[in-house]
């Protein structure tokens, strides 16, 4: 295979792994980096349910501007692009449904 | 409001006052600083750089050199070295015209504050607009520019394998950095055919070092056998709660699909179809707007070197049409120096010798814009049932039948339907409903206008406004004597 542009994905060191939790199953991702970032690693995509119809919904603009993102962490609905990843953090997706 | 009013901070009178630190904004910051002025660069991001700069996140202890995190870097030593009051993760919600100039309300850290400047520099870029398809909601779908700040800031491919679908040179960007980070992609999907890149080559030879890193991007993705489809789209999304595959189709000289269609699989896509200037702020501070085609959409009024006809208010970037990141360094350093020159400063010597390279800059962003913007045809990749506003899950014949009862303005469909008065408001509707009332009615896009933009610009947390609220100061008369 020939690589112009060649996997560098090997040279990138990053901090160390630290574990947090998503809807109470433990997930690790790199301290320091968006909470979008290592949910989409650990293949959990769907973060919450659209309000009016319950349309599986997870990050999309990753800028801040859609608010598709939007997780509860320590009770405060927050942009999962917009979090650093800290251990230990607790958080559960917005699910209007289950709810009420 | 009047809480806020009353309790916010007396602020220091600054003189120019920059919202947004991507290669507009910081080169504006910088220029006016040279010319000895007190400069508050305000900003989204935790670091200066914009979309296109965006910094690495703190997770990355080191990583391999890409031109993009050079320039970042050397504009945020520039920054640091000429000792900018950079605020990053500050977003502004409201702009307000007052005595002294402008008051500017922001939230940080969960806490709102007002600034007040003499003058306004607005350098707010741009954001992606992306043609709803049916299954476009699905986790598992990121913008095509959106999945660039994952890898710039966390150095993370989308997925395992994925799609990239869209116009212009972003999408070949987006494959190559797929594959630099450790993922797969599937296949390449463009409208753009190779004789719209061949029409191009003008401006191409204009700027021979970023046409050959384009090659190379192309070259790289053919060379490792990811089909590319050129003159083509995805036009449905497959997948239950997430992204398995997605259906591609033809599409014809005006970009409506035609033909047989097929699928692929993946666990990602990215799908974007150009930006669009983002003009809430400008328009809040009163700036009108035009409709310009090559700038990308609707663009606020400019005159030379980003004055405006609205004194002490300068714009710059793309945020004032769609001219790239080469433009945008020169057009923030035009505006930084006028909106100097507003305060006393001589810089007209300086402007003169900058404005031909901005033109020049300026001719290469127009050609790639003209690539990457929708012909009018891409509209009909929306079908009956596809949802367009996503916040408020309204289906494009929710639209339609607001439009057919005679909603003919964004403004109408907004107020009749809430799109675009959802949590994003409505920048990944407005473009798409303009362009379905123009398809609609059979009229040109320049007569259907933007909704007029309310604060918040940004979502504000309610605890945001009440944290400045303290029971102790609520006047309450002393209890009559029993």
């Amino acid at each position: 295979m020939i690589r112009l542009a060649p996997d560098q994905s090997a040279q990138i060191r990053r901090t160390e792994k630290v574990e947090f939790t998503f809807d109470g199953t433990a997930i690790w991702g790199h301290a320091g980096e968006s909470l979008a970032a290592a949910l989409i690693r650990s293949g959990r995509l769907h973060l919450r349910d659209a309000p009016e119809d319950a349309d599986p919904r997870g990050a999309f603009c990753l800028m801040g501007l859609c608010q598709e993102c939007l997780v509860v962490l320590e009770g405060q609905t927050v942009e999962s692009c917009r979090i650093e990843l800290q251990p230990g953090l607790d958080v559960t997706s917005l699910r209007y449904g289950a709810d009420g | 409001m009047l809480l806020l009013c009353g309790t916010a901070q007396m602020a220091d009178l600054i003189d120019i006052l920059v919202v947004g630190a991507g290669p507009a904004g910081g080169n504006a910051a910088l220029a006016a600083a040279r010319h000895g002025k007190h400069v508050v660069l305000l900003d989204e991001q935790v670091k200066p750089g914009g979309q296109i700069w965006r910094a690495k996140d703190s997770s990355i202890l080191s990583a391999p050199q890409t031109p993009e995190g050079s320039a970042g870097d050397a504009l945020r030593a520039q920054i640091t070295k000429a000792q900018i009051d950079h605020r990053g993760s500050t977003r502004i919600w409201q702009i307000e015209r007052q005595s002294e100039g402008w008051d500017v309300h922001v939230l940080r850290d969960g806490q709102v504050e007002r600034l007040t400047t003499k003058t306004l520099v607005l350098a707010t870029g741009a954001h992606e607009f992306v043609q709803p398809i049916p299954g476009w909601t699905k986790p598992g779908v990121f913008g095509l520019a959106g999945a660039t700040a994952l890898f710039k800031q966390n150095l993370s491919p989308p997925g395992q394998r994925t799609i990239v679908s869209g116009t212009g040179p972003l999408v070949f960007f987006v494959a190559s950095e797929i594959r630099r980070l450790g993922g797969t992609v599937a296949a390449v999907v463009t409208p753009n055919t190779r004789r719209d890149w061949v029409s191009k080559l003008p401006a191409l030879a204009r700027r021979v070092d970023l046409a050959l890193r384009g090659a190379l991007w192309i070259a790289h993705i053919m060379m490792n056998r990811v089909p590319i489809f050129w003159g083509c789209s995805v036009v449905s999304v497959e997948g239950v709660a997430r992204v398995e595959g997605a259906e591609i189709q033809k599409l014809d000289a005006n970009w409506a699909p035609k033909g047989e269609t097929w699928s692929i699989d993946a666990d990602s896509l990215c799908l974007g179809h150009g930006l669009i200037p983002s003009i809430e702020a400008p328009q809040l501070s009163g700036i009108t707007i035009s409709y310009r085609s090559d700038l990308g959409g609707w663009v606020p009024d400019i005159g030379q070197d980003g004055a405006t006809s609205v004194e002490g208010v300068f714009l710059c970037g793309d945020g004032a049409g769609i001219r790239g990141a080469t433009a945008a360094e020169l057009h923030g350093t035009l505006a930084g120096l006028s909106a100097a020159e507003h305060l006393g400063a001589r810089t007209a010597k300086e402007r003169a010798t900058l404005r031909p390279r901005f033109n020049r800059a300026a001719r290469f962003g127009l050609a790639m814009t003209a690539l990457s913007t929708p012909r009018p045809g891409f509209a009909m990749l929306t079908k009956p049932d596809t949802i367009v506003c996503r916040c408020e899950s309204l289906t494009q014949t929710r639209i339609s039948q607001e439009v057919e009862v005679g909603a003919a303005s964004s403004n109408a469909v907004k107020s009749g339907l809430r799109a675009g008065m959802g949590p994003c408001g409505g920048k990944y509707c407005q473009t798409a409903i303009a362009r379905f009332i123009a398809l609609h009615e059979n009229r040109p896009e320049a007569e259907i206008p933007p909704s007029a933009p309310r604060p918040p610009l940004r979502p504000v947390p309610m605890s945001a406004l009440s944290a400045n609220f303290d029971y102790d100061d609520l006047p309450i008369p002393k209890p009559a004597p029993l």
